[in-house]
């Protein structure tokens, strides 16, 4: 049995205008100590999708599907129940680690309370295992530091603070809703190397949300692409880098700034994201898809098993060696080496 | 200052700039001293005419105060700014106005940089009223319509209010209204931070396109550093409000010579897993110090690998090292 199963998940939201399907029908595995990194850009249904996972969608949305930890089904789980595993063996990592921080309690009072909820700790007992997890996180100082308020910190240690309340009780799986977008790139790279090593200690498995694909490379195993609410392509992270068999995974990784390469044009995906609200029948991309077929728009294509490689999945009406042609010549006029 | 060997006189010369905000003393009592907060903290660099020029650095390097006390936005401490060779330090509002005609903005938040109020024509033509209120309504119109065309809006749209645009379209917007005026130099201060990165490529191809038809010079901030590459000639690293490189684009990205810009480039995560789990990082310890209390000597040296008894010593002044390359490192 897997750590996780996610089976056809939707989000829905009532709104003024009507429903807006914000994520259609996800679904993915997780085991052990394995990394899954969901890429999208904004609206694309990646923050939502976990938000329902975890129970934490707003009022005026609504989960269908199953989320099965441990082959209970945590959608259709009583309040109660859930409590009892989010925030212990399901734990999430905010984007924004200031808001997502009360502001009026210490740090350890923050610490302690997830301690003495999950696992009936006397508060000297979660307070010593708070300095723990602050140190596991590399934090200078811990015993002192943990007596703070959350606006006595940076941004950087703010995360780390969130990043050790996460792990206080050992989770089987930790979701980081864009951890590092909100910080610099130095000291995101000390926070990636930091998950990456707390992963080896624990074995936690991580779901990744990002948008960005360097950070996505160097830390997951498997990779999601959505747009527009619908997964486009999902594989080992080797084949979705190397060999992109959507359109839109192959101007994603166009469109990436890079260090390397020519300084003509970027590429750009022309357009702007969909209206979600109003989605296309077919596919959500055949509006800005280069290569668009006419019933692209009409016929919603297939999520399925790519006839490439068994362990990719894609939802795309064109033939594999079209897209990977027109890969080729992106990348040709970008001047990267194949 | 910046080495750059070149005839013309530079549009913008910039040489010493401090910006320092007091801050007020948390003790009651009022004879406490006020301390200074060293935002930007003697920058110098000339923009010629047609030249990109981008300054790079993490949040609290003091990029966007310098780029608002390019444009006296925040009142200078102390050096000089001078626009087409003239004075702007201490000059009349009226001088500022004057100057403005040629030098403009854009900013970084797409949307909270748009007046919610106003309709997409009015946004893009206040600038006219401003500063050419002798055109007639319907040249005023046309030159509107022509801006909002060119940078990729459609006609239909000119009534309607910035909320009904998404990031990448309200940046068209802001870049629209920052041209309207035909300036000769736009400061862009972080202007594609906030979009995804497929409408990112479309606004610096669109910023290229216009510098390229107009001649316009851009200093181009950013904190990523891929993105000022396909857009700059030359480019600053800054530091806690000092500048710790300045070098043409080629010898920055390819021999970087300060220990920041090379810890800042390995830093950048490359989209690429073989690539991204083979390099080795030179990963910087701890977060940037307080621009309050800035470390003595050489601001990087408290997160410097290389740092040695030598850097608390004294400043290292910026130094031309071969060519345009200037580091401010006590190793070169």
């Amino acid at each position: 049995m897997h750590l996780m199963e996610v089976k056809q998940l939707g989000v829905q939201f009532q709104t003024p205008d009507g429903v807006v399907n914000a994520v259609n029908g996800i679904g993915f595995t997780l085991d052990r100590g394995k990394t899954l990194g969901i890429v999208g850009e904004s609206g694309s249904g990646k923050s939502q999708s976990v938000l329902a996972i975890m129970g934490l969608l707003a009022a005026n949305g609504r989960a269908t599907g199953e989320v099965l930890y441990h082959g209970k089904d945590l959608i259709s789980m009583p309040t109660a129940d859930l409590n009892r595993i989010r925030g212990n063996r399901v734990a999430m990592i905010f984007q924004d680690p200031m808001t997502s921080l009360n502001p009026y309690l210490t740090v350890e009072r923050q610490m302690t309370e997830v301690l003495e909820f999950h696992k009936g700790m006397s508060r000297k007992e979660a307070r010593a295992k708070a300095i723990q997890a602050l140190d596991a996180v590399k934090m200078p100082e811990a015993a002192r530091r943990i007596m703070m308020y959350p606006h006595e910190f940076s941004g950087g240690m703010r995360q780390r603070v969130m990043i050790a309340m996460s792990l206080l009780c050992e989770p089987d799986v930790l979701i980081a809703d864009e951890p590092t977008t909100a910080l610099d790139v130095t000291v995101q790279a000390q926070i990636l190397i930091l998950m990456r090593e707390l992963q080896r200690d624990f074995g936690t498995a991580i779901v990744m949300i990002t948008h960005d694909l360097g950070v996505v490379a160097g830390l997951c195993d498997e990779v999601m692409v959505l747009y527009g609410g619908q997964v486009m392509e999902q594989g080992n992270a080797e084949a979705i880098f190397y060999k992109p068999s959507h359109p839109y995974t192959a101007g994603l990784l166009a469109a990436v700034p890079r260090l390397e390469g020519s300084d003509g044009p970027m590429l750009a995906i022309p357009g702007a994201p969909p209206n979600m609200a109003r989605l296309p029948a077919g596919c959500p991309f055949t509006e800005r898809c280069s290569m668009a077929l006419p019933r692209c728009g009409i016929v919603r294509p297939v999520f399925g098993t790519a006839a490439h490689d068994a362990h990719v999945l894609r939802a795309c009406h064109l033939p594999i060696e079209d897209v990977t042609q027109s890969l080729l010549r992106l990348k040709a006029e970008q001047g990267v080496s194949v | 200052m910046t080495g750059a060997i070149q005839t013309a006189a530079p549009l913008l010369m910039v040489r010493d700039l401090r910006v320092h905000f007091t801050i007020r003393s948390e003790s009651p009592w009022p004879w406490t001293p006020t301390r200074a907060l060293k935002a930007v903290d003697g920058v110098s660099f000339d923009l010629h005419a047609g030249e990109t020029l981008g300054i790079v650095g993490e949040s609290g390097c003091g990029k966007s105060t310098l780029a608002r006390a390019l444009l006296n936005l925040v009142p200078l401490t102390d050096g000089s700014v001078k626009w087409h060779g003239d004075e702007m330090r201490g000059a009349s509002p009226q001088a500022w106005q004057a100057k403005r005609k040629s030098v403009q903005m854009i900013f970084q938040d797409p949307l909270a940089s748009l007046d919610p109020r106003m309709t997409v024509a009015q946004i893009i033509g206040e600038p006219l009223y401003t500063h050419s209120p002798e055109l007639s309504t319907t040249e005023h119109n046309e030159r509107v319509l022509a801006m909002m065309l060119r940078v990729g809006l459609t006609e239909q749209q000119i009534n309607r209010y910035p909320h009904e645009f998404s990031g990448g379209q309200c940046q068209r917007i802001g870049i629209a209204r920052a041209l309207i005026l035909k300036p000769q130099v736009v400061i862009c201060d972080e202007p594609v931070s906030a979009l995804d990165v497929s409408i990112q490529a479309q606004i610096i191809n669109l910023l290229k396109e216009l510098q390229a038809e107009m001649g316009l010079a851009l200093v181009f901030i950013a904190h990523d550093l891929a993105v000022v590459k396909h857009i700059s000639q030359r480019v600053m690293v800054m530091y806690l409000g000092r500048a710790m490189e300045v070098a043409s684009k080629h010898a920055l990205y390819d021999t970087p010579r300060h220990p920041y810009t090379q810890a800042l480039l390995s830093a950048i995560p490359v989209p690429d897993p073989r690539l991204e789990r083979a390099k080795t990082l030179q990963l910087l310890q701890g977060d940037l110090p307080s621009p309050i209390n800035q470390p003595s000597g050489c601001v990087f040296r408290t997160r410097c690998p290389k740092a040695v008894a030598q850097c608390a010593q004294g400043v290292p002044p910026l130094r031309q090292l071969t060519g345009q390359t200037l580091s401010a490192c006590v190793f070169d």
